[in-house]
C-alpha cells in the first residue's frame, strides 16, 4: 500500500510538471516572438552557398554546434568501442543462415549505398544532408553485420581510427583554415561556401555511418574466455 | 491554437509520460526508452513553438537534427553500457531497486 | 480536415507512448517504440520539416529498434539460464 502510495505521489508530481510546461509553452505561444531570426536567415540564404535552409543552418550558419556535436559522436564512439568484446567479427554464430537474407543483401546494400549518396548529393537544395545519409550508411552496415558478410573496417584498426576521427578532423581544419586566412573561426573564405560544406558533408557522412555501426558493433558480448551473457560473473 | 500547437502540447504530455515512467520503472531498457520518450517530447516542443504562428524555421529544425543524431549515440551507448551490467552482474536493473524483473 | 488530423496524430503519439511503458513484453515495448518512431516522422512531415521527418525515420525507428531489439533478444536469452541475481 506504501508503493501505491509512492506511484500516486510520483505520478501526481509529474501531472503537475506536464501542467506547469503546458502553460508555458501556452504564454509562450501568446507573447509576440522575440527575434527576427527566420527574415535574417531568408535575406542571407543566398550567401550561404546552399539553397536548403536547414543545411545552410547546419553547415554555415550554426557550424559550430554540428562541430561540438561531431566531437561529441567521436568521443561517444571511443567509449563504446572501448568496451566491445566481440571475439571476432568472422564469428560463425553471427553469419545468418537465411538465404533469403543473403539474397535479399545483394540487392539492397547497393541501393541503400546509391540512396545514401543522393541524400548526401541533394542535401544542398532539397530535404537531405549529411545526417540523414550516415545514418542509411549505417543502416546498410548493421544489415551487412546482421547477414553475417565480413567487414574488415570495423575491426579496431587503421581504418576505424581513421573513420572515425575523419568527420571531426577535416571539419576542425576547415574551421582552423578560415581563421589562419584571416577571416573568423568557421568562416568560409567568400565564393567556396558551396565548395566546402559539400566536402565537410561528405567527410561528416562517413563519419556518422561509421560511429554508428562501430556503436552497433561494440553492444554483443561474445567472448569465449568470459562467460556467456547473463550468467553473471 | 494553431495545429503546431497541437504538436507542442504532444510534445508536453511526452515529457511528463517519459518523466513518470523514467521514476516509476525499474527496468534500465524501459527507462531508457522512457528518456527517449522525453527527448522526443522536447524536440517536438522545440519546433511547434517556434513555428506556432505558420511559418517553417529552419534553425530549430536543424537543431532538432542535430539533437535526433547525439540522442541515438547516447541510446547506442547506453545499450553497450546496459549490456555490460547484465553480462557482469545478471541483473536487469539497479541494485537498489529490486531484482531484474523486466 | 487537417486540425483533426493533427489533433488525431497527436493523440496517437500520447497512446503509443503509454503503450511503450505500460507493454508486458519487452519486445512488445520496443515495437511500440518503433510505431512511435513512425508516427513521430508523420509528425515532422506535417510541421513541415521533411529532413527531420527523414531523419527520424532513418534514425528513431530504424537504428534505434535494431540496436534495441538485439539487446532485447540477448536479455530474454540470458534469463531463462540465471537462477537468483547474484551478489553483483
Amino acid at each position: 500500500m506504501w508503493r501505491g502510495l509512492q506511484v500516486l505521489l510520483t505520478l501526481a508530481a509529474c501531472a503537475s510538471l506536464t501542467g506547469v510546461l503546458a502553460a508555458a509553452v501556452l504564454s509562450a505561444a501568446g507573447s509576440p516572438p522575440p527575434s527576427k531570426l527566420a527574415e535574417q536567415l531568408a535575406a542571407s540564404l543566398g550567401r550561404s552557398g546552399v539553397e536548403n535552409p536547414v543545411t545552410a543552418v547546419l553547415l554555415n550558419f550554426r557550424s559550430y554546434d554540428t562541430l561540438l556535436e561531431i566531437g561529441v559522436l567521436v568521443i561517444a564512439a571511443m567509449a563504446g568501442i572501448s568496451l566491445a568484446r566481440t571475439r571476432s567479427l568472422e564469428d560463425p554464430e553471427l553469419r545468418s543462415a537465411d538465404t533469403l537474407l543473403h539474397a535479399l543483401l545483394r540487392w539492397f546494400i547497393p541501393l541503400m549505398l546509391l540512396l545514401a549518396a543522393y541524400l548526401l548529393w541533394a542535401g544542398g537544395d532539397r530535404p537531405g544532408g549529411a545526417f540523414q545519409a550516415g545514418a542509411v550508411l549505417a543502416a546498410t552496415g548493421v544489415l551487412m553485420r546482421l547477414g553475417g558478410l565480413p567487414m574488415d573496417f570495423v575491426r579496431p584498426g587503421l581504418l576505424l581510427r581513421l573513420g572515425l576521427v575523419l568527420g571531426f578532423a577535416v571539419f576542425l581544419l576547415v574551421a582552423i583554415a578560415g581563421a589562419m586566412a584571416g577571416e573568423a573561426f568557421l568562416a568560409y573564405p567568400p565564393g567556396t561556401a558551396g565548395g566546402l560544406i559539400l566536402a565537410i558533408e561528405v567527410v561528416l557522412t562517413l563519419s556518422i555511418g561509421m560511429i554508428l555501426l562501430a556503436l552497433f558493433v561494440a553492444a554483443p558480448v561474445i567472448n569465449e574466455h568470459e562467460p556467456e551473457e547473463g550468467t553473471g560473473s | 491554437m494553431s495545429p503546431e500547437l497541437v504538436y507542442a502540447l504532444a510534445g508536453v504530455g511526452l515529457c511528463g509520460i517519459g518523466v513518470s515512467g523514467f521514476l516509476l520503472l525499474s527496468h534500465l531498457l524501459r527507462r531508457l526508452l522512457a528518456f527517449n520518450l522525453i527527448g522526443s517530447g522536447t524536440f517536438l516542443v522545440l519546433v511547434g513553438l517556434a513555428q506556432h504562428r505558420g511559418v517553417p524555421d529552419p534553425v530549430p529544425q536543424a537543431l532538432v537534427l542535430t539533437g535526433i543524431v547525439v540522442a541515438i549515440a547516447a541510446t547506442a551507448l547506453a545499450v553497450v553500457l546496459i549490456r555490460r551490467y547484465f553480462h557482469l552482474t545478471g541483473r536487469t536493473s539497479l541494485a537498489e531497486d529490486g531484482d531484474g524483473r523486466s | 480536415m487537417s486540425w483533426w488530423l493533427d489533433v488525431f496524430l497527436a493523440s496517437a503519439l500520447l497512446l503509443t507512448a503509454v503503450g511503450v511503458l505500460l507493454s508486458r513484453d519487452l519486445f512488445r515495448a520496443v515495437v511500440m517504440f518503433m510505431a512511435f518512431g513512425l508516427l513521430m516522422a508523420l509528425a515532422w512531415v506535417r510541421l513541415r520539416a521533411p529532413d527531420v521527418a527523414l531523419a527520424e525515420v532513418a534514425i528513431g525507428a530504424g537504428l534505434t529498434g535494431v540496436l534495441l531489439l538485439d539487446a532485447v533478444s540477448h536479455f530474454q536469452r540470458g534469463k531463462p539460464e540465471r537462477s537468483r541475481p547474484e551478489a553483483g
